[in-house]
């Protein structure tokens, strides 16, 4: 019996070992609490355009076309770092590149894209952060893609950089484009 | 060149390592001589080797080679050259190559100055140590190689985390690599005397120095840590309970534990299996730690690998050192011979006492780290474990250790006297009361718990005081007297009078800032003031300033007490050119009672900012407290019974049945 006792340690550790297997199985995802949105429709919304004249962005305009969402502002310094990258993505015919002011005043955003270039094909102007909040948005920038049908495929919570572009974007947007 | 000259010193210690887990362990069960001598020269060679490899790294490092992959991935050649020193182990890979050197380290020190050891408990100790290196050696080899070339070579690297990029963090991890895997030592001190089946007071002796090391590197990193939390994240915060810090935290409970009981094993020969159980589950938490943060198995804010890999190859290594020590544990430790019989009322009643209760901690630290794991992996949904759960589990158990670490001390071995002791304590307690009076004042009908973190402290910080004026019978023998005892104390006596008081003032400061922070969080535009406690914060610019790799926004407060100038702050917001990652560096003035901290946001592009101010109380005497603990640890390893010879050993005590 006392024996036993001195058992007790070694059956816990492997007991926590069993727990750790598991937990290490690939198809678990420990950062998973992003993906909410991952596998469904874009939420329905409609937004203006920049200025009264523009045509604006509805979910709608999501479909037919793979395509790369991304919320910004012009307030926001790390989305100035990323426009670059956002410049060049939208140079690839097989996608359209359209985008969101995340709280932000439209003569701004205007004026970030005048000064910085515009890589969008069409913009909505979330003022008051509603449609942020469907997405379930975090801060800006965030990056979304987006497939034929309209189904959220991809979600970056942070800035654009060339190794996630590279790595994890571009091959998924060729993925969906054929 | 150089490069593939650390790789190479690297595999060359791999095969060192492999003979000095190998062949001195054959020798000490077949009593050949020669084959255990073999250890001290491998020890040495492995880490010579081992020290050879990492120091080709850190070149690479300096002169931004960034033909190496992790070189180009964590380096610039605009960085700071502090910085890019520590960029060697501010990776997965580098930290990796650190953790070895330092398990070799711990294992050549033995080599070296463990002569006076017996020749197979040296032999068997210096081969179970080679053990863990071999597996580890290997895990940097297979999954992790530091020196993996790119090609063609980039001409520009990525840069260091800017976060990372602090001089506190640049030591913050090779002091806690040294605390976290110098506990290996106890392990192979322990594994050693299982193999050998004998425990006595000499065994005890030679490990507590490695313990107290361990230990005092670990309190220095973790205190570096919870720092660096607390200037550069901006939260006002020093301790989040996120796994990660989990992680340095449950070794060094269980390290302080050990080195508790280790006592007891060493004056009166009792507490032998559990001493042994401790000095291998303490190394197990490291190797958990190493665990958790690297296979990704968690979410936390610092973790570093995603790659379950890895995370598959820690766990072996972990199941066969912690599964192979306990099984052995298992089959040895029920033979060891019972020491020396004591009281329910004693020093080692208190210390087994002291035991469990910091057992018990480290299981709610464990519980409240895993669980969310425990329900992911069981389907039940995502729970998260925050403070609420610690402030309700850890805060209530600790309690009562805090109040025993200042009865403990008072008394005697064998049977000692409660009335006696808590008549010395009675001025201690009526400091406590009156601590917690005016705690439940300052703080009344908020939180009953801080009047009792606030009491302990005192009692702990008097208690001490105390226990030492009785050693040296102050005002009770003539001062000569006195005199001559507190020279002649032990420097461990000492050694244990500062990390008490240590932990004492640091629990103070620690229930101060939890419970009365305040916090102001507002826009304000430059021109406008706000108050927050008994201080006027103005801000009276904000400008753009340059770093050598960084632009920052930063701001002028001019901090005003009853209207008189106090003094200035000059909070940045930096902006790292490579890694577009803005990181705060809060200015922070601290004085006796207290920080101020003020921290700069975004601005709104219309001339206002986002500001953050708190009035942080006690928070430097948290610092205070820890390095206390460490110079405790540092006074007590310089005790001279360590450094004096061989303790006379016992003879064997092996049962014949076993």
């Amino acid at each position: 019996m006392r024996r036993l006792i001195f058992l007790v340690p070694l059956l816990v550790v492997v007991l926590l070992a069993v727990l750790f297997w598991r937990g290490l199985d690939p198809a678990r995802n420990p950062a998973s609490l992003n993906s909410a949105l991952i596998g469904k429709s874009v939420p329905a919304f409609a937004l203006a355009g920049l200025t009264p004249g523009a045509p604006g962005l509805t979910a709608a305009d999501l479909k037919g076309q793979v395509t790369v969402l991304n919320f910004f502002a012009s307030w926001c310094a790390p989305c100035r770092a990323e426009h670059p990258l956002l410049m060049e993505l939208a140079r690839d015919p097989n996608l359209r590149v359209v985008g969101i002011t995340y709280k932000d005043e439209p003569a701004k955003s205007a004026a970030f894209l005048a000064e910085l270039g515009d890589p969008f094909a069409a913009i909505g102007a979330d003022e008051t952060g509603r449609v942020g909040i469907d997405f379930g948005l975090t801060g800006v920038p965030e990056t979304y893609v987006i497939d034929r049908d309209g189904i959220i495929r991809y979600r970056l919570a942070q800035p654009l950089d060339s190794a996630r572009l590279e790595q994890e974007i571009r091959p998924l947007l060729a993925d969906l484009a054929s | 060149m150089i490069v593939e000259i650390g790789h190479f010193a690297l595999v060359l210690a791999l095969v060192l390592a492999v003979a000095q887990a190998t062949l001195p362990l054959i020798g000490a069960q077949r009593g050949i001589r020669p084959w255990m001598a073999l250890a001290k020269p491998a020890a040495i060679g492995q880490f010579c080797f081992l020290a050879l490899s990492f120091a080709a790294l850190v070149h690479a490092f300096v002169v931004s080679d960034f033909s190496v992959a992790v070189v180009y991935m964590h380096s610039h050649s605009a960085t700071p050259l502090i910085y890019k020193i520590a960029a060697a182990w501010g990776q997965h890979e580098g930290s990796l190559l650190l953790w070895v050197v330092i398990l070799a380290f711990f294992g050549a020190l033995v080599a070296i100055f463990g002569d006076n050891l017996p020749p197979r408990l040296k032999a068997r100790t210096l081969s179970v140590q080679a053990m863990i290196g071999v597996a580890f050696i290997l895990f940097t080899l297979f999954t992790s190689n530091p020196f993996a070339r790119l090609s063609p070579a980039p001409f520009e690297g990525e840069e260091l985390n800017p976060l990372l990029q602090d001089p506190g963090l640049a030591f913050h991890p090779p002091m806690l690599y040294i605390g976290y895997v110098g506990f290996s030592m106890a392990f192979s001190f322990a594994v050693a005397a299982l193999i050998e089946g004998k425990v006595d007071a000499a065994w005890a002796r030679w490990v507590r120095p490695w313990t107290l090391l361990s230990w005092t590197c670990l309190t220095g990193g973790i205190a570096l840590g919870a720092r660096w939390a607390y200037y550069e994240l901006g939260w006002g915060g020093w301790w989040f309970w996120d796994p990660v810090e989990n992680a340095s935290f449950m070794p060094w409970l269980m390290g302080t534990a050990l080195l508790h009981s280790a006592i007891v094993v060493e004056k009166r020969d009792a507490l032998k299996a559990w001493t042994l159980l401790l000095s291998i589950l303490t190394f197990g938490f490291s190797l958990l730690g190493t665990f958790l943060v690297r296979s990704g198995v968690i979410t936390s804010v610092h973790a570093f690998a995603q790659d379950p890999a890895r995370g598959v190859f820690i766990l072996g290594i972990l199941v066969l050192a912690l599964g192979g020590a306990l099984a052995l544990f298992a089959w040895r430790a029920p033979t060891l011979k019972a020491g020396g019989m004591f009281a329910p009322v004693s020093r080692e009643s208190a210390l087994m006492l002291n035991n469990l209760l910091i057992g018990t901690l480290t299981f709610t630290v464990l519980l409240g780290t895993l669980l969310p794991l425990l329900f992911d992996v069981m389907d039940s949904g995502d729970v998260s474990v925050g403070p609420p759960y610690y402030k309700w589990t850890f805060i209530p158990i600790s309690l009562p250790l805090i109040a025993l670490a200042a009865i403990g001390p008072l008394l005697g071995w064998k049977r000692g006297n409660i009335r006696q002791a808590m008549r010395s304590l009675w001025g201690a307690g009526a400091l406590a009361a009156a601590g917690f009076v005016i705690a439940l004042w300052i703080d009344w009908g908020r939180e009953m718990l801080a009047g009792f973190g606030i009491a302990l402290g005192l009692w702990l910080l008097i208690g001490t005081l105390v226990e030492w004026a009785e050693r040296v019978r102050l005002f009770r023998a003539p001062p000569l007297e006195s005199w001559r005892r507190i020279r002649h104390l032990p420097r461990a006596a000492y050694g244990m009078s500062l990390a008490h008081a240590g932990l004492a003032i640091a629990i103070i400061g620690i229930t101060a800032s939890s419970a009365w922070k305040m916090e102001e969080i507002r826009q304000m535009r430059p021109g406008e003031s706000m108050t927050i406690g008994s201080f006027s914060y103005r801000l009276e610019s904000v400008s753009g300033v340059r770093g050598p790799n960084y632009i920052a926004e930063q701001a002028h407060f001019a901090v005003s007490k009853d209207g008189v100038p106090y003094t200035d702050l000059y909070p940045e917001r930096r902006q790292y050119m490579v890694q577009p990652m803005p990181t705060t560096e809060a200015a922070i003035e601290s004085h006796i009672f207290g920080d101020l901290y003020a921290v700069i946001g975004e601005g709104d592009g219309k001339g206002a900012w986002t500001v953050r101010i708190y009035e942080e109380p006690l928070v430097p005497w948290i610092w205070t407290g820890s390095i206390l603990m460490v110079l405790g640890g540092i006074v007590s390893i310089s005790d001279r019974r360590y450094r004096v010879g061989a303790p006379n050993r016992q003879p064997a005590a092996l049962p014949a049945k076993a």
